[in-house]
């Protein structure tokens, strides 16, 4: 049986997992790209104007804006260390 | 008013060099008078691929820094009326290559060209960004294999954001798809993406499908662009790519895998 398998899963359709990873990656990089020029900077303002105030590093900030035909969306996330919530 | 065609890629090797050099062959087959330039400035080698590796006096950058007029760099085809090569500069400076420079040979090219095509180097250095400034139309050569098919898209970005067009809001740039090294019997075994999965994915317009063939490295050996060798079926392939470019509708060929005969099985097809 173990044998049968061995050449079964030699069958597997590579190529598609190959679509499925590229489909993902290349929508991410796309949304990226599509970002207006001025969000890292903008990002990096709002990361030092918090810093004043509460420690937290880079990865604990994001920026996202969101295009629709008749509103736009700025997302503003950011991740608190657990003891400053408080 | 001459085209411009800017053959990019993003990742290397996947057959910028071989498809300029049979693009611009094509065209000038055609009765267009078409130059080819080589931008991967420090690493030439469509000279090489052209078979005029020994004519080279002046290059791309001599005449940018005005030490050789145009008339002087060309290099006339020996083989087919209406082809010059452009040759790419040796020296190891980055900056070589000046937009305005770059521009301003351009532009003396267009007086009397009907197509330039620009031979991008791999990468999205100063190189790349140069060679596809300018263009009219763009070629992005792909491989059905994941890196190369991340880095087309890539380029697909930067041809939307940092080229004269993009900056100026002119039209946009004719952005091609062409599929090179494609090989039937993998994408028939599901081991290669196929034909529309790379489509799917980049969703830009199908130029051609250039199969992987053992005569594109004969050719290049001897200096003979592949699109001269009649025998070959990525020659053949490369010659309907010319003909779509020009606006003929031409089926594509060679997506399925080619049944051998048996004599040639035992003797092994020139493919
Ligand atoms: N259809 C094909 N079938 C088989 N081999 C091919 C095919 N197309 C290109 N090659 C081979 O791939 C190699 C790279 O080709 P080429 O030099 O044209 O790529 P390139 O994109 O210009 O590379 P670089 O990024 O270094 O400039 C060469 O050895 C060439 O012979
Ligand atoms: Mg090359």
């Amino acid at each position: 049986m173990k044998f049968l398998d061995y050449f079964k899963s030699k069958k597997v359709d590579t190529a598609s997992i190959a679509k499925d990873r590229l489909q993902i990656i290349v929508a991410h990089e796309r949304h990226n790209r599509d970002q207006p020029d001025y969000l890292p900077a903008l990002q990096k303002e709002i990361l030092e104007v918090i810093r004043k105030y509460i420690p937290i590093a880079e990865e604990q900030i994001s920026v996202n804006l969101d295009k629709n035909q008749d509103l736009s969306v700025l997302e503003l996330n950011i991740t608190l260390p657990d003891e400053e919530v408080a | 008013m001459a085209k411009i065609i800017v053959v990019t890629s993003g990742k290397g090797g996947v057959g910028k060099t071989t498809t300029s050099a049979a693009i611009g062959t094509g065209l000038a087959l055609k009765g267009k008078k078409t130059a080819i330039i080589d931008f991967d400035v420090g690493l030439r080698n469509l000279d090489l691929v052209m078979n005029c590796e020994r004519r080279v006096v002046y290059d791309f950058v001599n005449v940018i820094n005005e030490e050789a007029t145009l008339n002087q760099a060309l290099i006339k085809d020996k083989r087919t009326e209406g082809l010059f090569i452009l040759p790419a500069s040796q020296t190891r400076d980055k900056d070589a290559l000046t937009q305005e420079g770059v521009q301003r040979v351009l532009n003396e090219l267009a007086e009397t060209f009907d197509y330039i095509v620009c031979d991008s180097p791999a990468g999205i250095e100063k190189g790349a960004h140069m060679a596809m400034y300018f263009a009219d139309v763009a070629i992005i050569v792909t491989n059905p294999e994941v890196s190369s098919v991340r880095d087309s898209d890539r380029i697909l970005g930067i041809l939307q954001s940092k080229t004269m067009r993009a900056e100026t809001g002119g039209e946009p740039i004719e952005e091609y798809l062409l599929l090179t090294r494609y090989s039937p019997e993998r994408v028939e075994k599901g081991e290669m993406l196929s034909v529309e999965d790379v489509e799917d994915i980049l969703a830009i317009q199908l130029l051609g499908i250039i199969p992987e063939s053992k005569t594109v490295l004969k050719a290049s050996n001897q200096g003979v662009p592949v699109i001269l060798d009649d025998e070959s079926i990525a020659g053949q392939a490369y010659e309907d790519a010319v003909n779509r470019l020009l606006g003929e509708e031409v089926e594509h060929r060679f997506l399925t895998v080619a049944k051998k005969g048996f004599l040639k099985r035992m003797f092994g097809g020139n493919q």
